[in-house]
């Protein structure tokens, strides 16, 4: 995902000059709540979730309550990735707060506050690996901040000079043996704090601490802030919302994309117990019931006739003739990248060819795609995991035909998302706030998904098939390479279309128009297609396919050229590609690439950028018969200032995982049109026999961070497709594995 | 009116006889510990434990739960449920989190059949899915908590 400035209707610039930090007001029992805005305008803030309060409670960026507890609110979704302890860890950091006083609430409501600066600033949004690049400045000012008011106040009270006061693990103290935690001095510290920001000079620059002094950022010991409640079954996710009086619906969606109702009968379907209404909404019938299996049951007693005249009906194997067909055409091709003259160069030297497919593919995450809607007392509530809050407020406030400040949305955490919740039609939002209308707002409606809607209903990753050519010189130096990419966009006809440039949609190409190696000619092609499957970013975007072909052909070549593939890569990384070299030289010694191993065992090498990290990734795999095995991935990953390295290791294992799900074994395909895999059986996905060994190497950096939620996923797939061309000689270019016959070609 | 036996305690249910226990368990009695995956026992979200054997609660109808002891997260605990759950919180077990419900009770019906499991017990009792493909740190939590067990 990509920079989203200026994607919002209306331009928040104009108040930027006057904005700064700003202290909640002083309330008695209220303690310290920093958030930023114009002086004026802000208002007290309140407890999250306040429907009639007559301020708005998220403007801020963290809170001290006098319990002594420090809460962060969180700009990014808690999807697993790790944010909320992220932004915990930076806020910590800075304040001196010990960290079993921290907590972490999703936060939403004020694109100036919790704007994705990674994306512009403009537009709040959990994606592209950028929660902690978009945080790192951010919520350590706002830790200082604090820290100064609460050390202000401490020296206030005490009569003491600030300069003579210690703050140590949440307690401040001074010599003569006054103390006090931060929580006691919470409602002081708010008194004075807007007083101090006033007189600061600029009004935004806050004294941060050298990184050299890091106490918090870098400690791998730091147990995650949602350990516990994920251990005990506590009820996080939006599945597990119950309000009074709650219904739950299931919604009868068409059997082919872009078909629509014509008719329904809902006479079997009333007959069940606990279903309380049928309803028809603009994307299909809704069957709303007092439990979830009395909806179920109705959905399954449901007659629907479907309008198909504009639905698709062509099938994966089709839709990959038609692409196949493109490969060679002339008009209608995009150029993303274009170096050199790779016409003439391809036409001399040792040239080779490959063609590469690769499948649908559905994000899958556990919990299964819903959204509570509530309309009452003039506003509506949507419980969710808000990936892109701003755009589903904007849905949500439609639907209910209230202005935007009229929404509250509840950030539950999501089980999974793996960019699934980032939807910009909002679509369980959409449908959640359609059927609550549709029964005339009488009750909260819990919208369920099942697993079955999750699969078929879309969204996918896209099908791409890929085009490579590459001609090497005498010395078996890569003179020319060319990539055709046949396949949808994401992001045209969605609200991101502004960042399509010359028919070239950015995800389509990212990965493979920034190969890092030096490669004199080289060009990129795009030829975007017209499917009406709706697609989606699918964790780590085009990289999932751009670094698979790129990966698996620069090790074909470097097979063509009679060299190491390592060492055939490092002679293509110039000295501008500091940061590629040594995550490649890190594995390379990490993983004793090079070394014997036992009979029938091979390794596989691939690198990969992606979202401003850098991954190399060594795959040790067997074969028995067909069975192929991965036994062990040394991975190696920069990606800046290593804020939580165990969350990084977490994201790096579980990166590998998804990704090597997906290669050996995932697809998504039509029939007809219609969605062959309806649930986990068909759609099979990585188990714990299968869970290589992952060993992870951070490199130190001084870096600002980068993701980590993606860039373990791209090269994978291509490692292990490198491992098996060496131990059989297979070329791996159809994905997934479990179409092929995986030994000796 | 059906009468289960859920974490220790009797409990009433007005629920239709061909209900699965899960959906019993999350909207009849409001017990959201218990999540919902696939609906089809392929995932292993939905896991309990009846009579202390792990149990994909999903295919499990309310009228077939009865006269059992049933225990959901909830209410797991003891020498087992203990380990387990340092095990999970001390290595950071947790991704999105969702399965891990399913994953904790699967390991604790596991380690309290067989106290030393190796790789291959774990794999053939662990097959529950982790979308966060957490299995790594599974796999290590499961010894981990065998270790503390034993201790």
């Amino acid at each position: 995902m990509l920079p989203l400035a200026n994607l919002l209707p209306e331009s928040m610039a104009s108040a930027t000059s006057r904005r700064r930090f700003l202290v909640g007001a002083a309330v008695a029992g209220a303690g310290l709540t920093i958030g930023f805005g114009v002086p004026g305008v802000v208002r007290a803030a309140g407890p999250q979730g306040t429907p009639d309060t007559a301020v708005q409670p998220f403007e801020a960026y963290l809170r001290i309550a006098p319990d002594n507890t420090v809460t962060v609110l969180a700009a990014h979704l808690e999807m697993g990735q790790g944010p909320y302890t992220g932004i915990a860890t930076l806020v910590a950091e800075e304040l001196d707060a010990d960290w079993s006083q921290m907590r972490a609430e999703g936060a939403w409501g004020n694109p100036k506050l919790y704007g994705n600066l990674a994306w512009g600033g403009n537009v709040q949004g959990t994606g592209g690996s950028t929660a902690m690049a978009s945080s790192f400045m951010r919520y350590r000012k706002a830790g200082a901040l604090a820290r100064s008011m609460l050390v202000a106040a401490a020296a206030k009270e005490w009569r003491v000079p600030a300069e003579e006061i210690k703050v140590e693990r949440g307690v401040l103290s001074h010599p003569s043996g006054k103390r006090a935690t931060m929580g006691e001095l919470a409602d002081a510290a708010a008194r004075i704090g807007e007083e101090m920001l006033a007189a600061m000079q600029p009004a935004t620059e806050v004294p941060l601490k050298d990184p050299g002094s890091f106490r918090l950022i870098g400690d791998p010991s730091l147990p995650r802030l949602d350990n516990v409640a994920k251990t005990t079954g506590a009820p996080v996710f939006t599945i597990d919302v119950r309000l009074p009086g709650m219904l739950t619906a299931v919604v009868a969606h068409p059997p082919r994309f872009g078909g629509k109702v014509k008719s329904f009968d809902a006479s079997e379907a009333r007959k069940v117990k606990g279903v309380v209404d049928v309803v028809e909404i603009p994307r299909g019938v809704a069957v709303v019931a007092e439990t979830t299996w009395a909806a179920i049951k109705g959905r399954n007693a449901l007659k629907v006739e479907w309008d198909e005249s504009g639905a698709e009906r062509r099938g994966s194997d089709r839709l990959l003739a038609e692409y196949k067909a493109l490969l060679d055409r002339a008009d209608g091709v995009a150029v993303a990248r274009n170096d050199g003259d790779v016409e003439a160069a391809l036409g001399s030297g040792k040239r080779l060819e490959a063609v590469f497919e690769f499948p649908y593919l559905a994000h899958a995450a556990l919990e299964p795609m819903n959204a509570v809607a509530w309309k009452h007392d003039g506003i509506v509530e949507v419980w969710g995991g808000h990936q892109m809050p701003d755009l589903y407020q904007a849905v949500a406030a439609k639907i209910a035909e209230l202005p935007p400040d009229k929404v509250r949305l509840h950030v539950m955490m999501a089980g999974g998302s793996f960019g699934r919740r980032a939807t910009p039609d909002a679509d369980v939002i959409a449908e959640a706030c359609s059927i609550a209308k549709a029964i005339g707002w009488k009750a909260p409606v819990k919208l369920q998904w099942t697993r079955e809607d999750d699969m078929t209903a879309g969204r996918y990753r896209p099908i791409y098939v890929h085009k490579l050519e590459a001609a090497l010189d005498d010395e078996g130096r890569l003179a020319a390479w060319r990539q055709r990419i046949v396949g949808q966009s994401i992001m045209k006809g969605s609200p991101f279309s502004a960042f399509v440039k010359n028919g070239v949609d950015p995800t389509s190409v990212e990965g493979a128009s920034n190969l890092p190696y030096a490669i004199p000619n080289f060009r990129v092609e795009l030829v975007t297609t017209d499917v009406g499957v709706p697609v989606l970013w699918w964790r780590s975007v085009g990289s999932t396919h751009t670094a698979y072909a790129a990966e698996v052909f620069v090790d074909e070549l470097a097979h063509a050229a009679g060299q190491d593939p390592i060492v055939f890569r490092l002679a293509m990384l110039g000295d501008d590609k500091p940061r590629h070299r040594a995550v490649l030289e890190a594995v390379r010694d990490a993983s004793g690439w090079g070394s014997p191993l036992p009979e029938g065992r091979a390794r596989g090498v691939a690198l990969a950028e992606s979202f401003d990290s850098y991954v190399a990734q060594v795959a040790e795999v067997s074969l028995e018969g067909d069975r192929l095995r991965v036994h062990k991935v040394t991975c190696a990953v920069d990606c800046g200032i290593a804020i939580n390295p165990d969350v990084i290791k977490a994201q790096m294992q579980g990166g590998i995982g998804f990704g090597l799900g997906a290669i050996l074994k995932g697809e998504i395909t039509l029939d007809g049109g219609r969605v062959v895999q309806t649930n986990f059986d068909g759609y099979d996905v990585l188990r714990m026999s299968e869970m290589p060994e992952v060993e992870v190497h951070i490199v130190r950096s001084g870096e600002p961070p980068t993701g980590v939620g993606e860039p373990g996923v791209p090269p994978i797939g291509p490692a292990v497709a490198n491992a098996v061309m060496a131990l059989s000689g297979k070329r791996m270019h159809v994905l997934p594995f479990s179409r092929s016959d995986l030994r000796s070609a | 009116m059906l009468t289960l036996k859920i974490n220790g305690k009797a409990v009433e249910v007005d629920a239709e006889p061909d209900t699965p226990l899960l959906w019993v368990l999350r909207d009849h009695l409001g017990m959201t510990g218990t999540k919902y995956g696939c609906g089809i026992a392929q995932c292993g979200a939905c896991t309990v434990h009846v009579d202390g054997v792990a149990t994909r609660s999903c295919q499990l109808p309310v009228e077939g739960a009865t006269g059992v002891e049933i225990t959901t997260i909830e209410g797991l605990g003891g020498k087992v449920g203990e380990a387990v759950r340092t095990a999970w919180q001390k290595l950071q077990v947790v991704q999105c989190g969702y399965c891990q419900s399913g994953q904790i009770m699967a390991a604790a019906a596991l380690l309290a059949e067989n106290r030393k499991p190796g790789d291959a017990d774990i794999d053939a009792a662990m097959t529950n899915i982790c979308r966060c493909a957490t299995y790594q740190r599974i796999r290590a939590a499961v010894h981990h908590a065998a270790e503390l067990l034993e201790a």
